[in-house]
C-alpha cells in the first residue's frame, strides 16, 4: 500500500453562530491516494465545502474553527503548519475550484493577471516565461485564441469558459491534489460533462489527485475511484465508486441513488427524493442523525449514532441496519 | 473608452441647458424688482421704465432667456447690476482661492479618507477599527461652522499660529498660501473625510466577502495582495461616488466656509449679490457651480470606467 497523498483523520470543524454552535464536519476521516479521484457525495449543506476549505485552511475563524483532528499531507499536518507555509502550499501543491464560475474571477483583473498569479507566488519564472505557461494553460483547457483571452476581463467570457480558467489557474502550477468543489454544479448539462472531462483529463496527465465534491451521486460513477458519502457533517458510507451502485449499505446512499437521474437507469423509472428534511445542524436529532429519514430506522436507531465501520467485503459503512439493508437491496 | 467618455459630454450638454433654464427662471420669478434695486428709493416710475426699457426687462421672458443663453454661449455672463461692471471681470480674481481650497479639500481629504478607511478595514473588529470609526461618526455628525469657530479660537486666536482672517495669494508665495488656507482646509477636509473613510470600510468589507477573494486566497496569495490588489479597486466604485458627492458637499459648504475664514472666493461673492440681490451675478454663479458639479460627475463616470472594465465595454 502507498502512502496516501492526503489523510483527514477525525476532522472537526465548527461554526459558531447565532443560532448555536454548528457541527459542519464531525469526525471526519478518509484518505486519498496519489492520482486517483475521490469523490466527496452529500445533500447541500451536509459539510462538502467545509471539509475542501478546512483542507485548504480557508475556514474563516470566527466564526469556523477547526478543534480537532490531523489533515495530513504527504505527511505533514497542515493544521501544524504556520500562516505562511500553508500559503506555500495553497496554489501550488493543492489547486482548489470553485462552485461560482460568475463570481469567482476578479472582475477587474485581466485573465492573464490573475492565471499567472500562482506562478509569480510560487516560481521564479521570468515575466515572459509566466506570459507563455499561461497561455499554453489557456489551450490546455480548450478555450480558442488564447492569445486574445490575455487581454479579456471575465464578463467576456461564457460560464463554461470561466470554470476552464478556474481549472487552468488551479493546475497552473501543478499540484499534486486538485479540490473541484461543485465545480459543475452552476453549469448547463452538457457543459458539465466537458468541464468534467476536462478536469479527468488535465489530472491523469498530471498524475495529480482529484477530489471532486458533488451533490449528484450519478457524476461520480464515470469519474471517481473511490466515493465517501456525507450526511450532517459525518461520513456514512465511503468505498469503490463501483460499489456504491451496485451495492449501497447506507439507506442515504439508496436514497441518493433513487433520487438522481442515471445514465443507466430503465426509462421511465421514477426519481425518488429522500423524504424529510435536511437536519438542522445546530439540532440535530439524538442518535443516527439520519434515523428521522430512514426506512430501515429500529429502536437502537434513535438512541446511538452509528460509527463507521469496515464491513466483511472492506467497504466501510455506519449504519445499525446495514446488513438487513445489503439482504434488502440485492 | 473615449466613445464612452464622448457618449457622457454629449449627455452632459441637455442637463447644462435644463440647469441654465431652471436658473434663470428662478432668479426671473424671484421676489423683487431689479429695476428698483437699482434705481434706489427715490426712483420715479418714468426712471423705473427708463431702466427697464435700457435692460430689456420689457421684453417677453422666452426673449429675454434666449438673449442670455446667447450672451453666456459667447462667455458673456452678463453685467452686475450693483458695480456695472461685467462680470467675467469680476469672477476672475474670485476663482482662484476657492479652486485652491477646493482642490486641497480633495486631495486632503480623499488621502486622509482612504487610508483610514482601508486601515479599519484591515483591522476589522480591533480597537483601531473601533476608534477610527468613532472618529468618523463624530466627523460628519459636527456642524461645519462650529468646527471652524472652534479651531479660529483655538489655533488662530489663542495660539497664535494661523490668521484669524486674511488670504495670501499664491503670488505672494506658496508657502504664505497654504498657511493662509490652513484652517479651512483642515475644516473641510475631516468632516469629508470622516464619510470617505467610513465607505471605504464598509465597500472593502463587503469586496473581501466575494468569492473571487477565496479564489485569490487559494493561490497562496498574501493578505496583503488580497487586500491590495485583488479588493481595492473593486471597492473603489462606492468610494469614488461618495468623494463626487462630498465635492458637491463642499460647493455649498464654501459658501459657509469662504464667508466665516473671509476668503475672498466665490461662496462669499454668492451671498454678497443675495445680499445685494444682484441677480446677474446669482444667475451665473449658479450656472458656475452647475457646470463644476457637472464636470465632477463626469471624472467620476470616467473614473468608473476606468476601475471596472466592465463598465468600459
Ligand atoms: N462561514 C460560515 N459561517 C457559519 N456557518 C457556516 C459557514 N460556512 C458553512 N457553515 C455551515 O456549515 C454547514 C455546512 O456547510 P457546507 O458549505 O460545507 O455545505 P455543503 O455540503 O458544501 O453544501 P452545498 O452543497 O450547498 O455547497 C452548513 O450548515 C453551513 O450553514
Ligand atoms: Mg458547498
Amino acid at each position: 500500500m502507498t502512502e496516501p497523498l492526503l489523510k483527514v483523520e477525525n476532522l472537526q470543524t465548527q461554526f459558531r453562530t447565532e443560532g448555536g454552535l454548528v457541527k459542519a464536519v464531525d469526525d471526519v476521516s478518509f484518505e486519498v491516494q496519489p492520482g486517483e479521484t475521490f469523490a466527496l457525495v452529500g445533500e447541500s449543506g451536509c459539510g462538502k465545502s467545509v471539509t475542501a476549505l478546512s483542507i485548504m485552511g480557508l475556514i474563516p475563524n470566527p466564526p469556523g474553527e477547526i478543534v480537532s483532528g490531523k489533515i495530513e499531507f504527504n505527511g505533514v499536518d497542515l493544521l501544524k503548519l504556520s500562516g505562511r507555509e500553508m500559503r506555500e502550499i495553497r496554489g501550488s501543491k493543492i489547486g482548489m475550484i470553485f462552485q461560482e464560475p460568475m463570481s469567482s474571477l476578479n472582475p477587474v483583473l485581466t485573465i492573464q493577471s490573475q492565471l499567472t498569479e500562482a506562478l509569480r507566488i510560487h516560481t521564479d519564472l521570468s515575466k515572459n516565461a509566466t506570459n507563455d505557461r499561461a497561455v499554453e494553460l489557456v489551450d490546455m483547457v480548450g478555450i480558442a485564441d488564447a492569445k486574445t483571452r490575455m487581454k479579456q476581463y471575465p464578463h467576456q467570457l461564457s460560464g463554461g469558459q470561466r470554470q476552464r480558467i478556474m481549472i487552468a489557474m488551479a493546475m497552473s502550477c501543478t499540484p499534486q491534489l486538485l479540490i473541484a468543489d461543485e465545480a459543475t454544479t452552476a453549469l448547463d448539462v452538457t457543459i458539465q460533462a466537458q468541464i468534467l472531462d476536462l478536469m479527468k483529463d488535465v489530472t491523469e496527465q498530471s498524475g495529480t489527485a482529484l477530489l471532486i465534491i458533488t451533490h449528484n451521486l450519478g457524476i461520480v460513477a464515470r469519474y471517481a475511484n473511490r466515493v465517501a458519502v456525507m450526511y450532517a457533517g459525518q461520513l456514512r458510507e465511503v468505498g469503490e465508486a463501483v460499489e456504491m451502485y451496485t451495492e449501497p449499505r447506507h439507506p442515504y446512499t439508496i436514497g441518493l441513488l433513487r433520487s438522481v437521474p442515471r445514465l443507466d437507469s430503465e426509462k421511465g423509472t421514477p426519481l425518488a427524493p429522500i423524504a424529510g428534511e435536511i437536519p438542522d445542524l445546530t439540532n440535530l436529532p439524538s442518535g443516527c442523525a439520519f434515523s428521522p429519514r430512514c426506512g430501515w430506522a429500529v429502536d437502537k436507531c434513535f438512541e446511538e449514532s452509528p460509527l463507521l465501520e469496515e464491513t466483511s467485503s472492506g467497504k466501510k459503512v455506519a449504519c445499525f441496519e446495514h446488513q438487513s439493508v445489503a439482504l434488502n437491496v440485492q | 473608452m473615449w466613445r464612452y467618455i464622448a457618449q457622457r459630454i454629449l449627455v452632459s450638454i441637455p442637463v447644462i441647458i435644463m440647469v441654465g433654464m431652471i436658473t434663470f427662471t428662478l432668479v426671473y420669478i424671484g421676489p423683487g424688482d431689479p429695476a428698483a434695486i437699482i434705481a434706489g428709493d427715490e426712483a420715479t416710475p418714468e426712471i423705473l421704465e427708463q431702466i427697464r426699457a435700457d435692460l430689456g426687462f420689457d421684453r417677453p421672458f422666452p426673449v429675454q432667456m434666449g438673449d442670455w443663453f446667447w450672451k453666456l454661449l459667447h462667455g458673456d455672463l452678463g453685467t452686475s447690476y450693483f458695480s456695472r461692471r461685467e462680470i467675467t471681470e469680476l469672477i476672475t480674481p474670485r476663482l482662484q482661492p476657492t479652486l485652491s481650497l477646493g482642490f486641497q479639500v480633495v486631495v486632503l481629504s480623499t488621502i486622509i479618507g482612504i487610508t483610514t478607511g482601508m486601515l479599519a478595514a484591515w483591522k476589522a473588529g480591533s480597537r483601531l477599527d473601533r476608534n477610527l470609526m468613532v472618529l468618523a461618526v463624530l466627523g460628519f455628525a459636527t456642524p461645519g461652522f462650529w468646527l471652524a469657530f472652534l479651531t479660529i479660537w483655538i489655533f488662530a486666536v489663542n495660539l497664535g499660529w494661523f490668521p484669524v482672517i486674511g488670504y495670501s495669494p499664491i503670488q505672494d508665495g506658496l508657502f504664505a498660501h497654504i498657511h493662509s488656507l490652513f484652517l479651512p482646509v483642515m475644516v473641510n477636509s475631516i468632516l469629508a473625510s470622516a464619510f470617505i473613510s467610513r465607505i471605504t470600510r464598509s465597500a472593502m468589507l463587503e469586496v473581501l466577502r466575494e468569492d473571487y477573494i477565496r479564489t485569490a486566497r487559494a493561490k497562496g496569495a498574501s493578505e496583503l495582495s488580497v487586500f491590495l490588489r485583488h479588493a481595492f479597486r473593486p471597492s473603489a466604485i462606492p468610494v469614488a461616488t461618495v468623494i463626487g458627492a462630498s465635492i458637491a458637499g463642499l460647493a455649498t459648504g464654501f459658501v459657509l466656509t469662504e464667508t466665516i475664514f473671509a476668503i475672498p472666493g466665490l461662496g462669499r461673492m454668492l451671498v454678497d449679490a443675495i445680499v445685494r440681490r444682484d441677480y446677474p451675478i446669482i444667475q451665473a454663479l449658479l450656472m458656475v457651480v452647475a457646470i463644476v458639479l457637472i464636470g465632477v460627475n463626469l471624472i467620476v463616470d470616467i473614473l468608473y470606467a476606468y476601475i471596472d472594465p466592465r463598465i468600459r465595454y
